[in-house]
């Protein structure tokens, strides 16, 4: 749709201030991997309460949002084998490289890290490749 | 209590920002990184969007030594570009892509995903717990060969 990239825009800003919140006023880079990993392979067990609270924000109020939209659909694909393993790929990936699209992209590159630039690269090309091999050859998504 | 008050608000606004934007939809996002197929370049402003007042933060934090609850800011602890961080965003980057979901959108999906998206979110964190184990195995490859 033509407003798209209008709302995107919006919602980037949000999540953009968020980043903003978070690091001034709590003092931690706004990574969604890195909180949620800390987490599930306790490194950051001491600073639990503070991402537990991150993430039953992050959970609980786009829910609440939802009726104020006709329709909200994540449109995921039905193959439970292809969403097992982009799980999977997604858990790995983003630990090994020490973040995701909001710690090196939006928290790295806005402040011209190095590390994030190339894991943004990185990972573009990854998503780039999977679909020319998974959609255009194999077709499986 | 008043850092888990704030962190909340963090995570509630990032969330919001999440759905406003469309990257809970994965056509959108699939369809960014998807060049030769129908692109959708929303993705773009979502980025540009949320780089913007980020970096306006990082200039305000320059000038600070600590956050307004007294952490100090964190500032550059590791700079190098090594090998961990090229395969696993060249892992994570395959991920996205297959279901056109990261770990934010997954999390912010959960509450109206339906069972895919709950799938997606445990297959994430079991990948997040084996990982400490799979970097040992890469360094021994790596250190044998």
């Amino acid at each position: 749709m033509e407003q798209d990239w209008i709302w995107g825009l919006v919602g980037g800003l949000m999540i953009g201030s968020a980043g903003a919140l978070y690091l001034l006023v709590n003092g931690r880079v706004m990574g969604a991997s890195g909180i949620l990993g800390g987490l599930v392979d306790r490194t950051g067990w001491s600073t639990a309460a503070e991402r537990l609270a991150f993430i039953a924000g992050l959970i609980v109020i786009p829910p609440l949002m939802v009726p104020l939209y006709e329709v909200v659909d994540t449109h995921i694909t039905g193959n439970v084998a292809v969403i097992v393993a982009a799980g999977l790929l997604v858990g790995i990936g983003t630990r090994l490289a020490n973040g995701c699209t909001s710690g090196h992209g939006v928290c790295g590159i806005s402040r011209l890290s190095l590390r994030g630039l190339v894991a943004t690269v990185f990972y573009l090309l990854g998503g780039g490749l999977a679909l020319v091999l998974f959609r255009h050859v194999l077709g499986v998504v | 209590m008043q850092r888990a008050f704030f962190s909340f608000l963090a995570g509630a606004l990032f969330g919001a920002g999440l759905l406003v934007s469309g990257m809970v939809d994965t056509t959108k996002v699939q369809g960014w990184l998807d060049v030769f197929g129908d692109w959708d370049p929303t993705l773009a402003f979502v980025m540009g969007g949320a780089i913007i007042p980020m970096a306006v933060a990082w200039r305000i934090a320059k000038r600070r030594e600590t956050a307004v609850l007294g952490t100090p800011i964190p500032f550059r602890t590791e700079m190098r570009v090594d090998r961990d961080l090229v395969l696993g965003s060249l892992l994570f980057g395959a991920g996205w892509g297959l279901a056109g979901l990261c770990p934010g959108p997954a999390l912010a999906s959960l509450g109206f995903g339906g069972s895919g998206g709950l799938i997606f979110l445990l297959a994430m964190m079991a990948g997040m717990f084996a990982t400490p184990a799979i970097r040992t195995r890469i360094e021994r490859l790596a250190a044998a060969t």
